[in-house]
């Protein structure tokens, strides 16, 4: 028998050490420490119900267990194989107690679809894709259903594309499909560019067929017979799977002319982008693809009516792939029954900032942000204070404290005043300066603007020139309505996605954190402590023994003083590097 | 034809479906501003890139502002032009763009016929709140023979760049780098002259800034005037004449050729000739090389190739030198009339004046940039002395004439000198498309069937279509004549002539779309093609009011061969107004 | 290799494959499966020398057991990560494995179902 305590951060600022230790001891006392095994496991991601326990192989588990309860856990259940009660977590409905992990399902805040196989198969060998249902939709597709029943499929499941925008996915088949041509292109855009965020990476890599397949049914479904998949070349080993993967489904007849002996032909090929940001915009992408500088053009014209070289082009992102043939296998009902109003199904997440549990999640939509950075991903580092965490990466916005319980969904987030985007999560906690972090963000876009449009291109910069200012304590409160006004005008008149949106990260921050922006341009502070320009360092008097250390230390020699004497530092010389601080033994040196 | 509805500043219009907002506008009264935008309509030339975003307007319904440069009007369609929010969003823009750009306007060269100094000015724009601390985008400055590059003052509207790869097929110039940094520059931002630019000017003709400007060469002149010891001569080209006028305010299509001559006088030139007298001895060479080329032909001789290709415009030799080295058989050795006049100029007139031809300054008022590089390759000097020493634009010709404090409306006419100012009307129509070979079809035809042509206008060959073609009966000979103007309608024809598919006896290329009257060294025309069809009408005019009209009867072209040259393809001929092309054009050094 | 002529036949060739992989009569039936996840997250954490280490150590100690090589899990926080799925029993997902880690997944848990630290408990539902 084992005794499973979870070791996630989250329990064990609820003292899960104490309990383990407890449980040992319990066991040895018993002398049962030769059967009975008491080991630390991470986070069950079930952080709220906290400390957990778990007894296997019974696949018991107890909730909420303080370090008095080993006693009982052990005397009652391991011994005498009673178990414990008040410590079994109650169906809300029934008030039942649940028991078994399989019982608490319900409990778990996560739920792969896209992810599915991820971790799951070889993602080099199509045996194990076809043993997981591979290729069995698109074989349904093809036998069994018209393109215009697919659609309808699709339509019918709500689901909306997961590369940023958010547009229906049927909606945009049915608009390629009725463009009559006489060659269509199906487009998988693999050109995840969002600091931060992988899952489109993680997909390619642990399931490519689960992409090539929904390439090949959106081919059917638009009549097209040809596919390209836009990735960039910083991904190899996504490149070098999906490439053994396309070649494999060659191989089985499952790509290729005539698949599956249906008549229908389906090639696809690979692309690849040199990391522009701005070519994850489809048409900026469309363009890198044809050979010419990957910038984007107005629409209309839509891929759809006029893409990669001139034909109907339908452009779907990996993870909206990644969904296409669990729907047609379980139904649109299915997948409309998973999450919210109008964003169904599920969203993966990039967890990443200061957050316990980083790594990729698959959320329901409708999920709340609470339980995402408070359950699975085990809660704020260092125990720290949340302070927001952006969503849809540069072109995002932050969610704050009053954001915790929005359940999470495209027209929720943009209401908050960011966006889904591809799925980046970034968490701050106390520490960080929003000043800082909209600079930060701006930074990014200037970097990866084109330069085609002049708000892009210069705005931003001047968006970014402004924040720097401010985080130098040179600012003044009309900087602030000045910020304002070139970030609207820049989102309203800027050509593409890119421009259009990058200046959220400044809009939210001003609209959530309007007293630190204030702070830093009146008091010239940095509440954060962030801001070199704003911190200056202090030597408390009483504090001070006059050791000389943090003036030996100095290397502007910014301090003085007697030696036993309390000594001084001079701001206008000091680098704020720091080195006194951390040469002094007695607390004497603060920063402000 | 399928019209829809809208309503523009709550007037409503009809109008044809796929129109775009600001066309719309422009029906009704509403003159949008447009910074990037660019258009000239009979040669279906439209530079639309929507990168300015100055010409944003509000469409109800829509989330931001739309372009109305490139946003189609649509059925129901509810546009406002000038709402608080356009205007301040327009205001914004501009403001951006005037940050990056800098305000040395005293002293550029585009000062006065800037559209970003007017679009400030038509926006009110009095202040750049920021500026203080905007970076501005910075680049090393080129200088090529011909064209300065100073994308300092680049605003990205990309018209160079449609007019270099869409218009002329010539590809030196694209977009380069991203966000803040981007600009238009040869490939690796290697100068223009290690480009594949053929120096044709038009980048110049559309750059609405001091971006791209022309290489002054009029202190040179200045300085060889003020010489005592020179005797510096002029020649002026025909399309100089019809559009120097626009400079001093008369409309276009005003010709000025007396008030030109006197203007030359006054400033000092000691001899004021035409290049027209060199076009008509341009044509007895390539005329005679014509009928010579086309009996061999016709007689079975296989080294006697056809069509022949004019050979007059240096933008045109440039772009086959390097485009298609193969080809360089095909076109005729005769010089252009610009060295053709200095050729003849530095011997058999510098003989007659007995003055040195080390003391003969000979310069040229061209319509042209690439006339500039022209007069610099090698092999058109003696021992280091060029034939045409330099080469002036009519807008260089246009400062100079009033830092003279001259004002050309005030000028009584003047008379060309004698003899290299004597020319028939077959000189002067050299300036439009179809000129050089209208005027050979004058005297071929007379030489060829020994007839006296009854009507001297072959309007067939007249026009501003960019690839033109026309049967000539001479005399039975249907005389195939081809006709292209814009170097990416030449390319047309020269690759059927390169497939051996080409039907055409002889072709003339004009490097400049409308041919020299719109050359990159004219007035700018701002993109109203009206302007060019002005010129082509004035130069027709002064044809028609020439007493002689064919070359071959300018009594002083027969003077020149009976005491000088012999015939028409002598050796003399051929030594002083012949030339070989090169694969690769002859690189000028040039001084920094 | 296999061409699939149509849907039916590739439901076969699924059935055959599962009976390959999990039958009654299949070879692997009744083997260890380790699964190293070697995604770029964990093979930048070394799942790849994880990956060789353990198929050596198997080998060394004479263990008959299946070793995958699969994309991430997802658990970027805990690489390398693998996961070890014991005849008949439900699969176990070990967090910042390094050779010794490894070695004790071995000696402990892969040869006698004994728990060490170190589980990563599954805190999802898939539909698989």
């Amino acid at each position: 028998m084992q005794i499973l305590v979870c070791g996630g951060t989250g329990c064990r600022d609820l003292e899960s050490e104490a309990i383990l230790e407890s449980l040992k001891l319990e066991v040895e006392a018993n002398a049962l420490e030769n059967d009975i095994q008491v080991v630390r496991t991470g986070c069950f991601g079930l952080c709220s119900l906290g400390p957990i326990v778990k007894i296997m192989p019974d696949d018991v588990v107890y909730f909420k267990v303080k370090h008095g309860d080993a006693r009982e856990i052990v005397e009652e259940h391991v011994i005498k194989g009673k178990k414990v009660e008040r410590l079994l977590l109650k169906d809300p409905v029934n008030n039942k107690s649940l028991v078994s992990s399989a019982e608490m399902n319900g409990f778990k805040k996560q739920l792969r679809i896209v992810l599915r196989n991820c971790g799951v198969i070889d993602p080099e060998n199509i045996e194990e894709s076809i043993a997981h249902n591979g290729y069995e939709a698109l074989g349904k597709v093809l036998t069994e259903m018209t393109p215009d029943d697919t659609i309808k499929v699709i339509k019918d499941s709500g689901l909306r594309g997961r590369g940023g925008g958010g547009f229906p996915t049927g909606i945009k088949w049915e608009i390629a499909r009725k463009n009559k041509a006489d060659q269509k292109y199906v487009v998988c855009n693999a050109d995840e560019g969002d600091p931060g965020a992988f899952m489109d990476r993680s997909v390619l890599e642990g399931d490519p067929h689960a992409v090539l397949e929904a390439m090949a049914i959106c081919g059917y479904c638009i009549e097209a017979d040809k596919g390209l998949i836009y990735i960039r070349a910083e991904y190899p080993l996504a490149v070098a799977r999906l490439k053994t993967a396309i070649s494999q489904a060659r191989e089985y007849g499952l790509l290729g002319k005539n698949i599956m002996g249906t008549g229908f032909s389906f090639d696809i090929e690979i692309r690849y982008g040199a990391g522009a940001f701005v070519c994850g915009e489809e048409t900026a992408l469309i363009h890198s693809m044809e050979g010419l500088r990957g910038e984007p053009t107005v629409k209309p014209p839509f891929p759809a009516e006029a893409g990669f070289r001139g034909k109907p082009t339908n452009v779907n992102n990996v993870e909206t792939f990644a969904c296409v043939s669990p729907i047609i296998l379980k139904g649109a009902d299915w997948f409309a029954g998973i999450g919210t109003a109008r964003s169904k199904g599920t969203k993966v997440f990039a967890l990443a900032g200061k957050i316990n549990n980083v790594g990729l999640i698959e959320v329901p939509m409708g999920t709340t942000l609470r339980d995402v950075i408070f359950e699975i991903g085990g809660g704020i580092r260092n125990g720290k204070k949340f302070k927001a965490a952006q969503t849809g990466g540069p072109s995002g916005g932050c969610l704050t404290e009053k954001h915790l319980d929005t359940p999470i969904d495209f027209d929720n987030l943009i209401a908050a005043g960011s966006m889904m985007g591809s799925g980046g999560l970034i968490v701050m906690d106390e520490d960080d300066c929003m000043v800082s972090v909209a600079k930060f963000f701006l930074d990014f876009t200037v970097e990866e603007s084109c330069g085609k449009c002049s708000p892009c291109r210069i705005g931003n910069k001047r968006l970014h020139e402004l924040l720097d200012h401010i985080t130098k304590g040179k600012g003044t409160l009309a900087d602030l309505d000045r910020l304002r006004n070139m970030s609207l005008v820049i989102k309203d008149t800027s050509l593409c996605g890119l421009g259009q949106s990058s200046p959220n990260p400044v809009l939210s921050t001003l609209d959530n954190f309007r007293d630190e922006y204030v702070a830093h341009v009146t008091a010239k502070k940095c509440p954060a402590g962030k801001c070199r320009d704003l911190m200056e360092y202090f030597i408390i008097a009483e504090n001070c023994v006059g050791c000389t250390a943090c003036a030996r230390v100095c290397p502007v020699n910014a301090i003085t003083g007697q030696r036993k004497e309390p000594h001084v530092i001079n701001p206008s010389i000091c680098i704020k590097c720091g080195a006194c601080k951390e040469k002094c033994k007695f607390d004497a040196i603060i920063v402000q | 034809m399928e019209t829809v509805k809208l309503t523009i500043d709550n007037k409503e219009i009809e109008v044809p479906k796929g129109m775009t907002i600001h066309k719309a506008a422009r029906k009704i009264g509403i003159e949008i501003p447009v910074l990037c935008y660019m258009e000239l309509h009979d040669m279906q030339i439209e530079n639309k890139p929507a990168g300015c975003r100055i010409c944003v307007v509000e469409v109800q319904g829509r989330r931001n502002l739309a372009p109305s440069c490139a946003t189609k009007c649509e059925e129901g369609m509810v546009v406002k032009t000038h709402t608080t929010r356009v205007l301040n969003a327009r205001r914004t823009v501009m403001e951006f763009i005037l940050s990056d750009h800098p305000k040395d306007c005293l002293i550029c060269p585009k000062s006065g016929n800037c559209e970003l100094q007017s679009m400030a000015q038509q926006l009110g724009i009095r202040e750049i709140p920021g500026q203080e601390i905007a970076a501005m985008s910075t680049y090393r400055k080129d200088t090529s023979p011909s064209i300065i590059r100073d994308l300092d003052k680049c605003i990205m509207c990309r018209r160079c760049e449609m007019m270099c790869n869409e218009v002329q097929t010539v590809g030196a110039l694209s977009a380069v780098n991203r966000g803040f940094m981007a600009a238009v520059a040869p490939a690796f931002e290697q100068n223009l002259e290690h480009s594949t630019c053929t120096y044709c000017g038009q980048c110049v003709a559309v750059c609405p800034t001091g971006a791209l400007t022309e290489v002054n060469h009029t202190p040179e002149v200045l300085r060889a005037l003020a010489d005592p010891s020179k005797t510096v001569i002029v020649q002026t080209a025909p399309a100089v004449r019809a559009a120097l006028g626009e400079e001093f305010g008369m409309e276009p299509g005003t010709l000025v050729t007396g008030k030109m001559v006197a203007a030359l006088r006054a400033l000092g030139f000691d001899y004021v000739f035409d290049t027209d007298f060199a076009a008509d001895l341009t044509i007895m060479e390539e005329g005679t090389e014509l009928l010579d080329r086309l009996t061999r032909h016709l007689n079975g001789d296989t080294t006697a190739k056809l069509p022949i290709l004019t050979s007059c415009c240096p933008g045109w030799v440039n772009f086959f030198e390097e485009y298609f080295p193969d080809l360089k058989d095909v076109p005729s050795t005769a010089k252009s009339p610009q060295q053709m006049f200095g050729a003849i100029a530095k011997t058999y007139f510098a003989d007659k004046i007995k003055v040195d031809r080390k003391d003969l300054v000979v310069v040229s008022i061209m319509p042209c940039l690439a006339k500039k590089y022209e007069c610099q390759r090698e092999e058109f000097s003696t021992d280091g002395n060029r034939d045409v020493d330099f080469s002036i634009s009519t807008r260089e010709l246009a400062a100079f004439i009033k830092q003279a404090n001259l004002d050309l409306n005030n000028l009584a006419d003047d008379e060309f000198d004698s003899p290299l100012g004597e020319s028939t009307g077959a000189g002067v129509i050299f300036g439009a498309t179809g000129g050089v070979i209208e005027a050979a079809c004058r005297t071929a035809y007379e030489i060829y069937t020994g007839k006296k042509l009854e009507r001297l206008e072959f309007n067939e060959l007249r026009g501003l279509d960019g690839v033109r073609e026309a049967t000539i009966d001479f005399n039975g000979l249907p005389l195939k004549i081809g006709i292209a103007n814009g170097l990416g309608n030449a390319r047309k024809l020269l690759e059927e002539v390169r497939s051996g598919k080409s039907q055409f006896h002889a072709i003339e290329v004009m490097a400049c779309p409308g041919g020299c009257i719109g050359g990159g060294g004219q007035p700018l025309h701002h993109g109203n093609s009206d302007i060019i069809k002005a010129r082509a009408a004035a130069i027709y005019r002064e044809d028609n009011s020439k007493p002689l009209r064919k070359s071959h009867e300018n009594p002083f072209i027969i003077k020149l061969y009976e005491e000088f040259l012999g015939k028409p393809n002598s050796e003399k001929a051929h030594h002083l107004l012949h030339t070989h092309y090169f694969y690769n054009k002859k690189k000028v050094v040039v001084k920094q | 290799m296999k061409t699939i002529k149509s849907p039916a036949d590739l439901r076969n060739f699924k059935e055959e494959i599962l009976a390959k992989m999990y039958g009654s009569g299949s070879a692997m039936k009744g083997k260890v499966r380790i699964r190293v996840h070697s995604g770029t997250s964990g093979l930048a954490s070394g799942a790849k020398e994880i990956l060789d280490f353990i198929v050596l150590e198997l080998e060394k100690r004479n263990i008959d057991a299946v070793v995958i090589k699969t994309g991430d899990l997802g658990y970027s926080f805990a690489e390398p990560t693998i996961e070890v799925t014991r005849p008949d029993e439900e699969p176990v997902v070990f967090g910042n494995v390094d050779k010794l880690k490894a070695d004790e997944i071995i000696e402990k848990y892969i040869k006698n179902g004994e728990y060490i630290d170190g589980i990563l408990p599954v805190n999802y539902k898939t539909i698989i």
